[in-house]
């Protein structure tokens, strides 16, 4: 027996990624300085939000605090380039693990609390890092920091190098994420999870030891979000607690694209981004009105179409663009029996 | 003959996509005693939460006082007239005795029963008033769900399996109580594993066969064999 | 001396946030849903009060007597309308619509009224003082919110336990299928509980806006003092909620004794040293 996980459409799905990519890799030729800026930030949030749907629509865990990885990504970033003379893209890829380091304590104390007093203690959280961060007087204090020009020549000796490095960033830790998002899916644990997205507590009387898989989870997004943090601060160059650790950007954005693209799938977060980022250049710069229009979006959609918009495509088409299915095929008949 | 208090219709119940009623018939005349018994999974349960308004057919009709009822949420239903003692008991278990009792009256139903009135016909109830209910035994438990049934002065009383976990004696004590809440002017649909009790009390008999009705008779017709014969099928 | 009017002034508005928990835990208690809008309500009912206030050219303890029947109708309507309809065996629609209503509210204040900070004026009352013991002077205005903090802890506990609403909030929340069967209508129940709720928000946020000044952003923040309240004092205790506030409120005022900058910080680290040692809270009553 052996266990396929490609269906048709899912072939069909995993080439037009490909071909995607390798558009995407060439943006810095056929595109402007606006348009790649304009395609890190969907690549940004595309994984932004495809971790907060492995923590919220698989693994159960609901945060409302992750920009407190964000914003830890971003001020280890300036801090290791400031004070320590890190090399910016270094920076990044260091904020992995030692985000991953410091979620690790604080899952040991909010998976104290269950449900929605789990969320708000990711919240407090947060709330504890900006405060924390507003106190570090070498990183500008409450009023933040900018990145010195010594670092951001360090990256390259152009502007449009380091806007072209900063692209090509963006792409591949994205599409790094994604992959291994996928990966942990297809794997053993992600059968688990799967499992645990449907049922927990089928899964927990099945064996699945539940804790300690939420707690991987938990301590692998933050590793992924903190990297995705650094690296929006080096576009940003400035640093702030306040927009560091802000809830509308990193957040409230993040679980209206999953919940309106749907959650507990993969192709959901990328639908949702694409959805967010063409309204906002329809509707242009609405400001508040904009966030109360997805809020209340993101409610109906909740309500009425829980699986949201890839759930309605799945349920009505069932697409798979890409390859997680699971289907048993038994051994053919070895030749000559008859 | 006048029409009967509750006239269930050929009614077929879901749980989601699995059927557990296959076009169900059964009426109760006012003041009647009917016994609905069967073997686990026969549905039994599945009747009386369809009944109840707990659970809502996807066929059939289900009439009570000439009016039909199917279809109409639970707290509905009991404003009607009908009142489910649950399996298992379910008293509330941050509540006492009393307060239970209580919240069964709280819909103001006019009629017979009163907190003065149970506490008359289950005087163990009266002494332990003010104990938190998961504090009684599970004879005086049943007791106090029939007796928050009551409170609501229902003109059709539905018992699920109000002998389940007890000892006889703890059963043959509350159906004791039967004939007098009958008198009062009630009328009862008992499902029963313990079918010697059920006969007992009953005036009439359904057994369920995997959802459907496999025999009907008054209670005295009824002899071992065909009993063992519906019940298993045989 | 000095210590110890900064610790009575943490105990004092530790009645307030005491009123933000209760109405928090009065929710979770009945029906297992944490509203995280619920600091943005708290706002809400303030930006109501100005309006009444300015509109009626009333006192905003008078203002009272129209805030707290309107925020109870809407929440009565909010709930029957929208929040009945997640509620359900799954975790997330409740979070995330209510999370969803959070964003809604901070940003339709911030359309209608702007982001300018406000502050109601209740008068002479808010700088006057009595002296409660040698040395010992306590402000007029946060000692009657803290009296009406704890009277309106004293009115729930009562309602909760001697009435007939109580009895029905009890039971619906021990089990809500039952209830229906012992003629609850559970959708009013719940609503019921939410007009309750926010009759105490009402309260809750008039006495924040007298107090201290306030803008649409300042939800989110009430909202976790509310919550580390709760925890702090243990789930399903009113009066534990009450101790709750209390030690927030004093942890908070020793902290800012310490470094103005630490004020915040300090209620957060109480907060997560008691979730690290005694995570059911200091008074627990039921477990969650």
């Amino acid at each position: 027996m052996t266990v396929e996980h490609a269906t048709r459409s899912s072939r069909i799905g995993v080439a037009l990624i490909a071909v995607t990519l390798v558009i995407l890799a060439f943006a810095p030729y056929w595109g402007d300085r606006q348009t790649l800026r304009l395609l890190a930030e969907i690549y940004t949030f595309v994984a932004l939000a495809s971790l907060w749907n492995l923590l919220a629509g698989y693994a159960g865990l609901v945060s409302v605090g992750q920009q407190a990885f964000v914003g830890l990504g971003g001020y280890l970033l300036f801090a290791l380039a400031i004070l320590v003379d890190v090399h910016p893209v270094a920076a990044i890829l260091i904020a992995g693990p030692i985000g991953a380091l410091v979620a690790i304590p604080v899952a040991a104390l909010i998976f104290r609390l269950r449900g929605a007093y789990f969320a708000i203690g990711t919240w407090v959280v947060a709330e504890v890092f900006r405060l924390l961060a507003s106190q570090i007087s070498v990183l500008g204090g409450g009023s933040g920091i900018s990145l010195p020009v010594a670092v951001v020549i360090a990256m390259a000796p152009s502007r449009q190098m380091r806007e072209f490095e900063t692209y090509w960033l963006a792409l591949a830790l994205t599409g790094i994420i994604l992959g291994a998002i996928v990966a942990l899916l297809r794997s053993r644990h992600g059968l688990a999870l799967t499992a645990i997205r449907d049922n927990e507590l089928a899964a927990q009387s099945n064996g699945i030891d539940v804790w300690r898989i939420k707690f991987i989870v938990y301590v692998l997004t933050a590793f992924g979000t903190a990297m995705i943090g650094a690296l929006i601060f080096l576009q940003k160059l400035r640093i702030s607690p306040d927009t560091a650790f802000n809830v509308n950007d990193w957040t409230a954005f993040v679980i209206f694209i999953t919940v309106i693209g749907g959650i507990g799938r993969i192709e959901g977060p990328i639908i949702g981004t694409v959805i967010f980022f063409l309204l906002r250049q329809a509707l242009a710069d609405l400001g508040s009105l904009y966030l109360l229009m997805m809020g209340a979006v993101a409610i109906v959609v909740m309500l009425w179409a829980p699986k949201g918009i890839w759930g309605l495509i799945v349920e009505r088409l069932g697409w798979q663009a890409l390859p997680l299915q699971r289907r048993l095929i038994p051994e053919k008949e070895p030749r000559g029996k008859s | 003959m006048s029409d009967p208090l509750l006239d269930v219709r050929a009614i077929d119940t879901f749980y989601g996509d699995f059927q557990a009623l296959f076009g169900i018939s059964l009426n109760v005349r006012a003041g009647q005693v009917v016994a609905v018994i069967g073997a686990n999974g026969a549905g039994k349960s599945t009747l009386l939460k369809s009944i109840a308004g707990l659970m809502h057919p996807r066929r059939g009709e289900i009439v009570f006082n000439g009016a039909p009822v199917a279809g109409a949420p639970a707290f509905d239903v009991l404003g009607r007239g009908i009142a489910l003692v649950p399996e298992g008991r379910r008293l509330f278990p941050s509540l006492t005795v009393e307060e239970n009792l209580l919240i069964g009256g709280q819909s103001r139903r006019p009629g017979p029963w009163t907190l003065a009135r149970i506490y008359e016909l289950f005087p163990v109830l009266a002494e332990r008033r003010n104990l938190l209910a998961p504090a009684l035994s599970g004879g005086q438990q049943q007791m106090a769900a029939v007796a928050r049934a009551l409170m609501a002065n229902p003109q059709l009383l539905l018992c699920d399996e109000i002998s389940l976990g007890l000892a006889p004696i703890v059963v043959r004590d509350i159906y004791a109580r039967l004939p007098q809440i009958v008198a009062e002017g009630l009328s009862l649909i008992i499902v029963e594993q313990d079918i010697v009790q059920a006969l007992r009390a009953a005036s009439h008999v359904y057994c369920l066969q995997e959802g459907r009705v496999a025999l009907q008779a008054p209670a005295q017709e009824l002899t071992r064999e065909t009993i063992s014969a519906a019940y298993f099928g045989v | 001396m000095q210590w110890f009017n900064v610790i009575l002034q943490g105990v004092l508005i530790g009645g307030l946030y005491a009123m933000f928990a209760a109405g928090l835990s009065l929710i979770f208690g009945v029906m297992r849903l944490v509203n995280i809008a619920h600091g943005d309500l708290i706002v809400l009912a303030a930006y109501v009060s100005l309006l009444v206030t300015q509109g009626l050219g009333v006192n905003p303890l008078t203002s009272l007597l129209l805030v707290v029947p309107v925020m109870a109708v809407i929440g009565y309507a909010l709930q029957r309308g929208l929040l009945n309809r997640s509620l359900g065996d799954d975790l997330l629609p409740p979070l995330l619509v209510t999370f969803g209503l959070s964003i809604i509210i901070q940003n339709g204040l911030l359309e209608l009224f702007t982001a300018d900070s406000r502050k109601l004026q209740a008068g002479a009352i808010e700088i006057q003082t009595f002296q409660l013991a040698q040395g010992v002077w306590v402000g007029i205005l946060p000692f009657i919110q803290f009296i009406v903090a704890v009277l309106a802890i004293a009115a729930l506990q009562m309602l909760f336990y001697r009435t007939a609403l109580g009895r029905a909030f009890r039971a619906t929340s021990d089990d809500q299928a039952v209830a229906q069967l012992m003629g609850l209508d559970t959708r009013h129940v719940f609503a019921m509980a939410m007009a309750l709720s926010l009759a105490v928000i009402a309260i809750a946020g008039v006495f924040l806006a007298v107090r201290a000044n306030f803008d649409p952003a300042i939800g989110p923040a009430r909202l976790i003092f509310g919550f580390e309240a709760v925890i702090i004092g243990g789930l399903g205790s009113m009066w534990g909620t009450l101790a709750g506030g209390i030690i927030l409120g004093v942890s908070q005022a020793i902290g800012a004794q310490i470094d103005p900058g630490w004020q915040l910080l300090a209620g957060h680290i109480v907060f997560l040293a008691i979730l690290a040692v005694r995570p059911q809270g200091l008074f627990p009553k039921v477990s969650g």
